[in-house]
């Protein structure tokens, strides 16, 4: 103990905000229930709380004071920032677990320095995830944010510190935790470019991910991530976290590159956990 | 280039009632708290989200002003596009690369 889930899925303002412009409305669906199937493992595991691992899209962070890593140890927190009716999710205060969230963060610490925060707004990159996994917010949320959005940006190899940091610290607890990464794999989202997917690029990186391949996940660079996968493709961060964190090997429950309209490729997974 | 107290003044007008409601009352004032270069200043008293865009402003940032705006959403992508045709690429910030951006959606298409 007491790691008990974890998991990833995709974030996008479109899978809620633009739900009722989808075509293809079975895949969205199909989507939406492989979520369901994600919240009820969760619940399943009996988890006590829930780490959302995000990348965040400048709600709180910007290049004022950009923390490459930051975990929330806030006693609630309130979302979405964005515009409700845009994103149809209504506005609400969502429970923290202040005291675990400490517990974990002087953990983290002893290898990897992370910013935190007691005060947060969350945006869609948390509130999808939220709206799916725990759609009464009765679950505590401790948000986790890596920055993918305003370089410079941390490195492949410290994600994967940061993973295995969060990985130590939930297991120094006597709670039981789920964790889920949060991102999209190629996408160029809010671009003249919206909807675009690179669904081989994405495909090849479920591969790596699936297997649990250290290497081959901090394999890429920026510079090709930006030319194959768009300035979203940044966010592959936030599941390589989760490969860390986890250690075994995952299961892909759901991929599409079919709801662009979704402006991501639609991801669900799980993983197993190593001791 | 000012682009990073551009994208400052959209990112405190996005989270921040208060900055929503100078912008309809004291614009002016508001612009003036930030250090901006007149073509940026005039982008935003005009909403021009093409120029903005150029300007660099991440889409992150853009996307909330432009639904501020009222602007719904495939109209936010056109302008976008648009602003490209006829101030050129994307001259700072992440999107330098980026392309101009033909439609990726099927449903975009039935408009
Ligand atoms: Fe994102």
């Amino acid at each position: 103990m007491s790691l008990v889930y974890a998991g990833v899925l995709s974030h996008a303002p479109g899978i809620t905000g633009r739900a009722n412009l989808v075509d293809n409305v079975a895949k969205r669906d199909e989507f939406y229930a492989n979520l369901d199937t994600q919240r009820q493992q969760i619940k399943d595991a009996g988890a006590e709380a829930l780490v959302v691992i995000a990348a965040e899209h400048f709600g709180n962070f910007f290049m004022d004071n950009m923390p490459a890593y930051c975990m929330g140890i806030g006693e609630f927190y309130e979302g979405p920032i964005e515009d409700p009716e845009w994103l149809k999710i209504a506005r609400t205060k969502i429970p923290g677990a202040p005291d675990l969230g400490r517990r974990l963060v002087c953990e983290v610490m002893k290898t990897v320095d992370t910013a935190f925060a007691e005060e947060w707004k969350f945006d869609h990159g948390i509130m999808v995830p939220l709206n799916f996994l725990t759609p009464n917010y009765d679950l505590p949320v401790i948000p986790v944010n890596i920055n993918c959005q305003g370089p410079p940006l941390t490195p492949l190899h410290r994600v994967w510190a940061f993973g295995e940091a969060l990985r130590r610290a939930c297991d120094s607890v006597p709670e039981r935790i789920a964790v889920v990464g949060t991102g999209g794999i190629s996408h160029w989202p809010a671009t003249p470019d919206s909807g675009k997917i690179n669904e081989e690029w994405d495909r090849d990186f479920l591969d790596r991910l699936m297997r649990n391949d250290k290497d081959a996940l901090l394999a890429y660079t920026d510079e090709a991530t930006y030319r194959d996968a768009g300035q979203g493709g940044f966010e592959i961060r936030t599941f390589i976290a989760i490969a860390a964190a986890a250690g075994g090997k995952g299961e892909l429950q759901f991929y599409t590159a079919e709801l662009p309209i979704f402006a991501v490729g639609c991801t669900v997974a799980s993983f197993d956990l190593a001791a | 280039m000012s682009l990073y107290y551009l994208q400052k003044f959209l990112f405190q007008l996005n989270r921040d009632e208060l900055a929503q409601e100078r912008y309809g009352s004291d614009l002016d004032g508001l612009l003036g708290e930030f250090d901006l270069k007149e073509e940026e200043a005039t982008a935003l008293r005009e909403g021009d989200i093409g120029l903005l865009y150029v300007l660099g402003v991440n889409g992150q940032i853009l996307m909330h002003y432009a639904a501020f705006l009222g602007i719904e959403w495939f109209d936010y992508l056109d302008m976008m596009r648009k602003g490209i045709d006829k101030h050129g690429p994307v001259r700072a910030g992440v999107y330098t690369m980026t392309g101009g951006g033909s439609s990726f959606t099927e449903e975009e298409k039935h408009r």
